[in-house]
């Protein structure tokens, strides 16, 4: 039941991550990018992480992604033209993108041999208190570091984007 | 292990059943608020009192011509309606309607499913309800419906930070996420409700959710996006038939849900007002049967000559209920259920009423609204609701 | 109920982290590529909740929190930039933006 569930929501976040390398259109790369984040918080669920998964669609897919969308709108700049690519990256890419990913699998293989499982319900430490407590005493100063950024970034965002007043 | 799917198919069934038909009335219900607002009758021909009237607008909409204009981009066109809807009917998934109800041998919980995550579940929903206005706009290949969507959008984005500041206020106050648990703590009579208790009664989370809420199914003081007479008709302008009701159904289901939210996170949910030996089960007798002794009254001096059998006919159904909340063995489970739509249908109302009464803003003054006001004082909220909750 | 080995977890990370890395590289169109960056982040998150649930601490999902947090500051400048970028340039090909070359 967990096999199928992680096979089903794993083959939708690889096609969706493959849709948005390959799709012409930025919007359409967009929407299979919001598929990606939202299998991925099935995955979450899966492995135990019940805060981060409805944080992961409600920050990433539910805000940072209405930004790209909204961005790609606003732009309606089209669909890519393509231009040929060289001979060496035709005939080479894809080989060696699965050699990698096999030497990466094999590595991974060799460092976590398969007695460790993971099922429904093995790891109950990702409630919303289990986090809490952990980011307000031991990660209190990355929050509180994160907060300025995340102010830094919004004062930023507001000069870069201003009309210039003339 | 199969009882409790098909014990779930059950509810999935009912609670799908239920939801599809308050849709359609709640539909009925506004239109006969704002008519009784401006002074008139509403719809009153299809049936008695316009009751068919839903019936009559679900057949018109199917029998319409479903249109698939040539310049849409058609595989966003078709997937824009999808995701509003699927994801306005899936936070309903979450809500508790009432304590445990038990048929045979079978007991279980008046939800579909309980998630230990349930507040942020609906939120994380909602957000995502953005992309099925936003792709309508940016797919009706159209500047009148880009324009709606992306307004539309760009106003449920920014009304979402209020509401979650909003709603974490009570969460200080119950300690938990799950809708089943922060009902649980809310028992005992409305002194305990988290509108009301705790070192710092949530009254203004509450105000402040309601205008968020407001903001975020699009209602009227915020619906500019969908304003008929300023933007043709917004985002849904090349929608016909099946897909506009698609988007009506979404909004209308997006509307239960937050009437639903501000009742188990404020008022208590299926809690009474006050215990059941003081007299609160006999509460919705004494509401029906006066309902029914109205309307009997009124059947005997008819206005009209149709009205005659109508009035008292329905005056009997009203005190056949107020006899049914009377039974004993159905109090457990019907009791519940009563107080938690009627606090539900008191918020809905009040949906209707302001929709009657105030105009609407400009979009400006809305984005203003919430950036400049309703955002820094659900965080001065939240502050002093945390401050308070530490100290005692 | 069987259960799923944690070595299939980290190479879907794997994998998602390397169309990242070729959207990255391949693409063209600026927003494309800002896009498979954040499809880089979200495979690195998955690969910290993995480990948070091999060693069993909840310390792996603060710091994806952490990573969901700066995503979120980072696409917000960085699409203000490319905003401007455009409103300069008139083009999202970066391709075309390199005025600072020989």
């Amino acid at each position: 039941m967990d096999v199928i569930l992680f096979l089903i929501f794993a083959i939708i976040a690889v096609v969706c991550a493959i849709n948005v390398v390959v799709q012409t259109h930025p919007i359409s790369s967009a929407i299979s990018l919001v598929g990606v984040m939202g299998s991925l918080a099935v995955l979450y669920l899966l492995l135990g992480a019940e805060f981060i998964a409805a944080a992961q669609v409600i920050v990433y897919a539910g805000a940072v992604m209405v930004l790209f969308v909204f961005v790609i709108m606003l732009l309606n700049a089209g669909a890519e033209v393509r231009k040929g690519r060289s001979l060496m990256v035709q005939l080479l890419g894809v080989p060696l993108l699965i050699v990698f990913l096999g030497l990466t699998a094999y590595f991974v293989r060799r460092l976590f041999p398969g007695d460790v499982t993971v099922h429904f319900g093995g790891f109950t430490g990702g409630t919303a208190q289990a986090i809490g407590r952990a980011l307000f005493t031991t990660y209190l100063l990355p929050f509180e570091i994160t907060s300025i950024l995340i102010l830094i970034a919004i004062v930023g965002a507001i000069v870069l984007a201003r009309k210039e007043l003339d | 292990m199969d009882s409790f799917i098909v014990i779930s198919l059950i509810k999935v069934l009912v609670v799908f059943a239920v939801l599809m038909t308050t849709l359609a009335y709640l539909q009925w219900v506004e239109r006969k608020v704002i008519a009784h607002i401006q002074v008139r009758p509403g719809p009153y021909r299809v049936g008695p009192h316009g009751l068919l009237q839903p019936l009559a607008d679900v057949i018109k909409l199917i029998t319409k011509e479903d249109l698939l204009p040539s310049y849409v981009n058609k595989p966003l066109y078709l997937m824009a309606p999808f995701i509003s809807v699927s994801m306005a009917l899936l936070s309903i998934s979450v809500i508790p309607f009432g304590p445990t109800i038990q048929v045979g041998p079978y007991r279980t919980w008046m939800q579909l499913t309980d998630l230990n995550i349930g507040v942020i579940f609906i939120l994380a929903v909602s957000s995502l309800g953005v992309y099925g206005i936003a792709l309508a706009g940016w797919a009706s290949n159209n500047k009148y419906a880009l324009l709606g969507g992306l307004r539309s959008s760009a106003q449920m984005i920014s009304y979402e930070l209020p509401l979650s500041l909003a709603v974490a206020g009570p969460l200080l106050l119950s300690n938990t996420l799950s809708l089943r648990e922060l009902v649980g703590t809310q028992a005992g009579g409305f002194w305990h409700w988290n509108v009301l208790r705790g070192p710092f009664p949530q009254i203004f989370s509450f105000l402040i959710f309601l205008i968020a809420a407001f903001a975020e199914t699009n209602r009227v003081p915020f619906d500019l996006p969908e304003a008929e007479n300023e933007l043709v008709a917004g985002f849904h302008t090349e929608y016909s038939s099946m897909k506009f009701a698609s988007f009506f159904m979404a909004e209308y289901a997006n509307m239960i849900t937050v009437s639903c939210m501000a009742t188990l996170l404020f008022l208590g949910g299926w809690n009474a007002p006050w215990p059941a030996e003081y007299g609160s089960s006999l509460v919705p007798v004494f509401l029906f049967a006066i309902a029914g002794v109205i309307a009997l009254y009124h059947g005997m001096n008819a206005a009209r000559k149709r009205d005659k059998y109508t009035f008292p006919a329905f005056g009997v159904i009203f005190l056949i209920i107020a006899g049914v909340f009377l039974l004993p063995f159905v109090q457990s489970w019907l009791m519940p259920l009563f107080w938690f739509c009627a606090k539900t249908g008191t918020i809905l109302f009040a949906f209707m009423w302001i929709r009657g009464t105030l105009p609407r803003f400009r979009y400006d003054q809305l984005m203003g609204f919430t950036w400049k006001f309703l955002f820094p004082v659900a965080m001065l909220n939240l502050l002093v609701t945390g401050f308070l909750v530490a100290w005692f | 109920m069987s259960a799923i080995p944690i070595s299939w977890f980290l190479a879907l990370s794997a994998v998602l982290f390397a169309l990242g890395v070729a959207g990255f590289l391949f693409r063209r169109n600026i927003v494309t590529v800002f896009m498979s960056i954040e499809l880089m982040l979200n495979a690195v998150n998955l690969s910290f909740i993995t480990f948070s649930y091999y060693f069993k601490k909840v310390d792996g999902h603060l710091f994806a929190f952490f990573v969901m947090v700066v995503a979120a500051a980072e696409a917000a400048v960085g699409l203000a930039i490319i905003l401007t970028v455009f409103k300069n340039r008139a083009t999202l090909n970066i391709d075309e933006v390199d005025s600072m070359k020989n």
